[in-house]
Order: C-alpha cells, then sequence, then structure tokens
C-alpha cells in the first residue's frame, strides 16, 4: 500500500516558522515508510515565497492558498479539508503548536480521521501507523496504536531536523473557495506581552524558579542567590500566572527564549514548553527533590535535594 | 445563559512509580482537578459574577471516583454537574479527544450553553484537543489557548486572546455560542470556602450513561500499546550528599564555568 503524506506548515507575520521545515522531514520519513509521496502546503501570507521555502529535497509537491494575511482557524480549516479531500493523503502532519491546537481537532472531527498531538516519533507496521508521544508530564512515554489507515498528527517541534537542500517540486496554487459564512471568527491583531526593565535574554546567569518555591515569601530565597551570584531570576510560568514576576520574567515557549552560559533551573519540572525555552542554556543545573523530574534529562548538572535546604546554602558559597 | 465547564480529573503520579502493562499501578497515582480546568471554573465563576443569571454546569466523562474532584468544582461556584461513564467506557486504555468530544457533546446538546469552557489541555493526556474537537462536533465556534475573555451579549461575540508562542497574544473575535481553551494565568483561581464546600454536598450531581446521551459507540480509535519511563538520554552529573556537601560541589563548578559575585 503506497500513502501519501500532506504536510501543513505555519507562518506569523511574514515569517516561516521553523517547525515547517521540520515537518518536511517527519513527512518524509513517513512517506517513505508508506512508499508514497509528500505534500506540503502552506496556507495565508506571501503563500509563493513560503511556497519557495517549503521546496525542499523530498518534497514531491506543495500547495500554495492564497488567502488573507494571517492564521485564521476557520479559513485553515476549510482548506485544509478541502486539500484532504483533493489530494486524499492517508496522512496529516501540523506542528503540535499554538495555532495548531486551534484547527487541527476540528478538521480531524470534520472528516472523522483519528487525531494523535504532540507526535515525538511516528512508525508504520505493515498498514498500521504507531505514534510515540508523552504522557503525565513526561513522566512517561507512550506508544499510542492508531486504527485504520488515516490520521492526522501534530509534530513536536525540535522533534525532527528541519529539512535541507533544493527541492524539484511543483510549487502550485491551490484554489480553495472558501464559505465565508462559515468564517466566524476575526483575527483583529497582535499583542506583545509587556516589558519590563529586565532583560532575561541579556543574562550571562539565569537563576530561574518554578512551582517548587511554593509560596510568594520564599522567592527572596531566590532573589538572595541571584545577587550573591550576579544573576539575573527568571521563572516558569505558574510563577508568573501567580502575579509573582512580571510576564517578561518567563522562559518558554509561551515566554521568551533564552541563551545564558549558566540557566540554573530551580523547582521547576521541566514541561515541554519550558524546556522549549532554555534547551540552548550553555550550562543547564538543576536543583528538584524529585529524581524523575524530566529536567534532569536536559541537565548537565543536578541536585537532588529539597531546594530549601539547597539554595541558602549555595547563596552562602556565594555570599559567604 | 448557561455555561458548561468541561472538568477533568488528572491522574499524577508519585515522585516514584512503576508501570504495570499500559498502566502506572493504582497505588502511585494521586488525582487532582486538572490544573487548566481550575482556571476554567474560575472563568466561569467570574462571569457568573458579573452577568446576571448565568448557570454554571460542569461535565466529567470518568468514573464514581471522580465526583470527589467533581465536589471541588461544586464547592469553586457551579450550580450542577454532570457525570457520564458506563463499564464499556471503562476498559478503553486510551480515551481519544474525539471519543471524550461525542460524549461531552451529547450533554452539551440537553444544556444548549452559549459558553463551553475547557482547559487548554489535561496534565496527564496533554492532548490539548478535547475542547476545539467538542466545538467541530457541536458546529460551535471557538478559540484555542485563552488567557483574557470578554463576552459581548448585544453582539454576539467574545472577544479573547490567545496566548501564541514567544510573548505574543492574538486577539481575536468569536461568534457565540462558542468553546474557548482556557489557558493558565487567564484569573485568580479562588479556594473553595467552607460555605461553598458544605453546599457542594447538596447541589446536583447527574450521572449518565453514553446510550443516556445518545451516544452509541465510545470505541476509541486510539489505544496503548506500550508505556515505560522514558529512557533518559541524560548526562548528567548529579552531585550528592548533604545540602551544604553538594551546594559547595555546584559552587566549584560554577565557579569554573566564571559564575561569582
Ligand atoms: C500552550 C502552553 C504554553 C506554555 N508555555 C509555558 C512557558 O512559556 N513556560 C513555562 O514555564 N511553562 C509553560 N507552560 C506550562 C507547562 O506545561 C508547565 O505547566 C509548567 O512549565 C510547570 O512549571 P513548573 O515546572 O514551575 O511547575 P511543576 O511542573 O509543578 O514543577 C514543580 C517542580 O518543583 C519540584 N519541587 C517541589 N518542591 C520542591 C522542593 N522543596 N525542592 C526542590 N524541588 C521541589 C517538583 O518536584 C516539581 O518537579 C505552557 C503550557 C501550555 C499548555
Ligand atoms: N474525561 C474528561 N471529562 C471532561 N472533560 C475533559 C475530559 N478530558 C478532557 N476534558 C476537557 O478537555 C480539556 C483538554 O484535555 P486534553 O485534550 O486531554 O488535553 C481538559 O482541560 C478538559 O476541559
Amino acid at each position: 500500500m503506497s500513502a501519501d503524506v500532506l504536510a501543513v506548515a505555519e507562518h506569523r507575520r511574514g515569517d516561516l516558522r521553523d517547525v515547517s521545515l521540520e515537518l518536511l522531514t517527519a513527512g518524509r520519513e513517513l512517506a517513505d515508510e508508506t512508499g508514497g509521496d509528500l505534500h506540503a502546503a502552506v496556507i495565508s501570507g506571501d503563500v509563493e515565497a513560503f511556497g519557495d521555502r517549503l521546496n525542499r529535497e523530498g518534497v514531491d509537491a506543495v500547495h500554495t492558498v492564497a488567502h488573507g494575511e494571517e492564521f485564521n482557524h476557520d479559513v485553515y480549516a476549510q482548506a485544509v479539508t478541502t486539500l484532504i479531500d483533493e489530494f486524499d493523503p492517508a496522512y496529516v502532519l501540523a506542528p503540535n503548536s499554538v495555532n495548531g491546537f486551534d484547527y487541527v481537532p476540528a478538521v480531524a472531527d470534520r472528516l472523522s480521521i483519528p487525531l494523535v498531538t504532540d507526535v515525538t516519533d511516528l512508525a508504520v507496521d505493515g498498514s498500521e501507523l504507531t505514534a510515540t508521544r508523552e504522557f503525565h508530564g513526561g513522566k512517561t512515554e507512550g506508544t499510542v496504536e492508531i486504527a485504520g489507515d488515516r490520521a492526522a498528527l501534530t509534530i513536536r517541534a525540535g522533534g525532527w531536523p528541519a529539512a535541507s537542500g533544493n527541492g524539484d517540486a511543483t510549487v502550485e496554487p491551490f484554489e480553495v473557495e472558501i464559505d465565508e459564512s462559515a468564517v466566524r471568527s476575526t483575527v483583529t491583531g497582535f499583542e506583545e506581552v509587556g516589558g519590563g526593565d529586565v532583560d532575561i535574554t541579556d543574562a550571562d546567569v539565569l537563576v530561574s524558579i518554578g512551582r517548587g518555591i511554593r509560596e510568594e515569601d520564599n522567592l527572596d530565597l531566590i532573589f538572595d542567590l541571584a545577587d550573591a551570584m550576579d544573576a539575573t531570576v527568571s521563572a516558569s510560568q505558574p510563577i508568573i500566572d501567580n502575579g509573582w514576576l512580571p510576564a517578561d520574567h518567563q522562559v518558554g515557549q509561551s515566554g521568551k527564549v533564552v541563551t545564558p552560559e549558566v540557566y540554573i533551573a530551580i523547582g521547576i519540572s521541566g514541561a515541554v514548553q519550558h524546556v522549549a525555552g532554555m534547551k540552548g542554556a550553555e550550562t543547564i543545573v538543576a536543583i528538584n527533590d524529585d529524581p524523575s523530574a524530566p529536567i534532569f534529562d536536559i541537565a548537565d548538572y543536578g541536585i537532588v535535594d529539597d531546594l530549601f535546604e539547597v539554595v541558602p546554602a549555595l547563596t552562602e558559597e556565594f555570599a559567604g | 445563559m448557561n455555561v458548561l465547564v468541561a472538568v477533568t480529573e488528572a491522574a499524577v503520579p508519585d515522585d516514584e512509580f512503576e508501570i504495570n502493562g499500559t498502566e502506572i499501578d493504582e497505588q502511585y497515582l494521586t488525582y487532582e482537578l486538572n490544573e487548566w480546568d481550575e482556571y476554567a471554573l474560575e472563568e466561569a465563576a467570574g462571569l457568573a459574577e458579573a452577568h446576571d443569571n448565568v448557570e454554571i454546569t460542569t461535565v466529567t466523562v470518568g468514573p464514581e471516583r471522580a465526583e470527589e474532584t467533581i465536589r471541588k468544582g461544586l464547592a469553586k461556584g457551579a450550580d450542577r454537574a454532570v457525570r457520564v461513564w458506563d463499564d464499556e467506557l471503562a476498559a478503553v486504555d486510551l480515551l481519544a479527544p474525539a471519543t471524550k468530544a461525542r460524549l461531552l457533546a451529547g450533554v452539551a446538546a440537553q444544556e444548549e450553553p452559549e459558553l463551553i469552557l475547557a482547559g487548554a489541555q489535561s496534565s496527564d493526556d496533554s492532548f490539548g484537543a478535547t475542547g476545539v474537537a467538542l466545538a467541530a462536533q457541536l458546529g460551535y465556534e471557538w478559540a484555542a489557548v485563552i488567557n483574557q475573555l470578554e463576552l459581548d451579549n448585544d453582539r454576539g461575540v467574545a472577544t479573547v486572546h490567545r496566548e501564541l508562542e514567544g510573548g505574543v497574544e492574538e486577539l481575536t473575535e468569536v461568534e457565540l455560542p462558542a468553546v474557548a481553551t482556557i489557558q493558565t494565568g487567564i484569573n485568580e483561581p479562588r479556594y473553595a470556602s467552607l460555605r461553598g464546600i458544605r453546599q457542594a454536598q447538596r447541589k446536583p450531581l447527574d450521572v449518565h450513561t453514553p446510550a443516556d446521551l445518545g451516544v452509541e459507540s465510545v470505541a476509541s480509535p486510539l489505544s496503548l500499546s506500550e508505556l515505560v519511563e522514558p529512557e533518559s538520554e541524560s548526562n548528567v552529573s548529579l552531585f550528592e550528599g548533604g545540602a551544604e556537601r553538594t551546594a559547595g560541589e555546584l559552587a566549584g563548578v560554577l565557579r569554573e564555568k566564571g559564575v561569582e559575585a
């Protein structure tokens, strides 16, 4: 059986997002296993320029759907549904991103195809597809068997290398008659999350605090440590959600991407959305009392212990 | 106005646990109201305070055990709760978002809510998909991963901020009725008051089977063939001993890297 794959790219405010090229690699691997073709599609924005960039080695066809500038989930859902009707791919790949969350489940539902999100690996055995993904915040990993011969899959960013090389795909416009009466949402603009006076992306040393700190008053421990080390304080999302630090201190997918020389994660579990923002740090240190916390998978140095013991001792080392 | 809140109970493993077959051994699990759903509940409670005649119903696909969690939702301001379950569901090892959405849609069809709130994700399965799948089932409009919500009932729209990657928010208007999937940080979830907890015991909690809702098959297209603790590719050097010793050794390494006051 040969089964085709459709990879739907993502872009925002004029830029093709990196994960779009990673999708192509995942898509090519899958198409190789099924003996099928890899189609790429891009919807809205400067589709011609995006289409050319998607024309990488291993891509058999690129479909460009011109309609508006930015992502709109109603438009995407209609366009992808129409693309699937026309090209009949067995597997549809999209990024596991906030916009992926916003239209892929709708497409899967409309076409009654199974959906697996946040996939980190794929394998085909005969005509059966299995997808690997994390459960329990990364503490377990499961192999998901998908019944039937179709699936929609969202792909974890960074899970595959970006596709490279120039392709010889046909890059062609694909006309989709968008039913405007079914477009019942309007994107009215974008807003950057407020800037404060600290730029955590500038820091050489970040002392980053997570929910393990438990109470706002305990943050003093962290400020003392940062003072003693001449470091800057950053945080995981729950700390920002609680209003304990300003939003521009947040590290991660919806916060900032930081690449300091040293990143000290204290009481942070290492959820994928956090790691997305700090895995590029030169040296990663984790202080966490849970030995199975995923943060230890990416840390260079670690202490498995109570932060309320370790942090004051570490402050002492530098202050003393 | 009816507001429906999809509430799930998340399985949280202990620091150390064992896996039996494709499940974590029950003795290592605690069940909690899913973090994202706490924010969804609070958002609904806030709407009930800001607008007249808001009735909040929670809906949960889950076993009897989940009633403790469901009562927590009732204590935090929901008026009624619905739970959906039967033996056939209990036998499914991985409930696909579409399967859950079909059951939730069965309840929504009875309640006809103007607004449905779900969490952006569950902390155990983390599909991040059930809310939007539910909207698609119902033919409702939707918005995923929102950290701000305002209702304009006169115009029949909800204005939302969607939390995108990289510190950027998307401002969007969606027509009602709609499903919104709620991101943490959208509000400050309240603690249940003692009075709330007492009242919750008397609030209605109806239990339905899928068949009651007209859902004939709960077959899930997904199943788990394996569940493991991920193999760590980690090269971490762990410092061991008491805090003074580990802190001293870490400080030594950090100084080598140029960290100093
Ligand atoms: C769309 C989306 C976007 C997101 N974006 C981001 C983002 O940009 N940034 C981000 O950080 N998160 C983000 N998240 C949230 C993310 O999924 C996690 O919920 C979050 O990162 C968890 O933060 P945490 O590690 O501080 O808390 P937890 O996961 O609760 O971890 C706390 C850790 O502290 C440890 N601990 C507890 N007590 C102690 C102690 N006494 N001593 C030592 N250790 C202790 C625990 O073992 C645990 O590992 C996003 C989620 C979604 C759905
Ligand atoms: N079993 C369930 N019962 C009720 N609501 C659920 C259930 N599972 C998921 N949900 C809702 O869907 C959201 C996202 O879950 P998920 O798609 O599993 O990440 C949760 O935050 C809940 O609001």
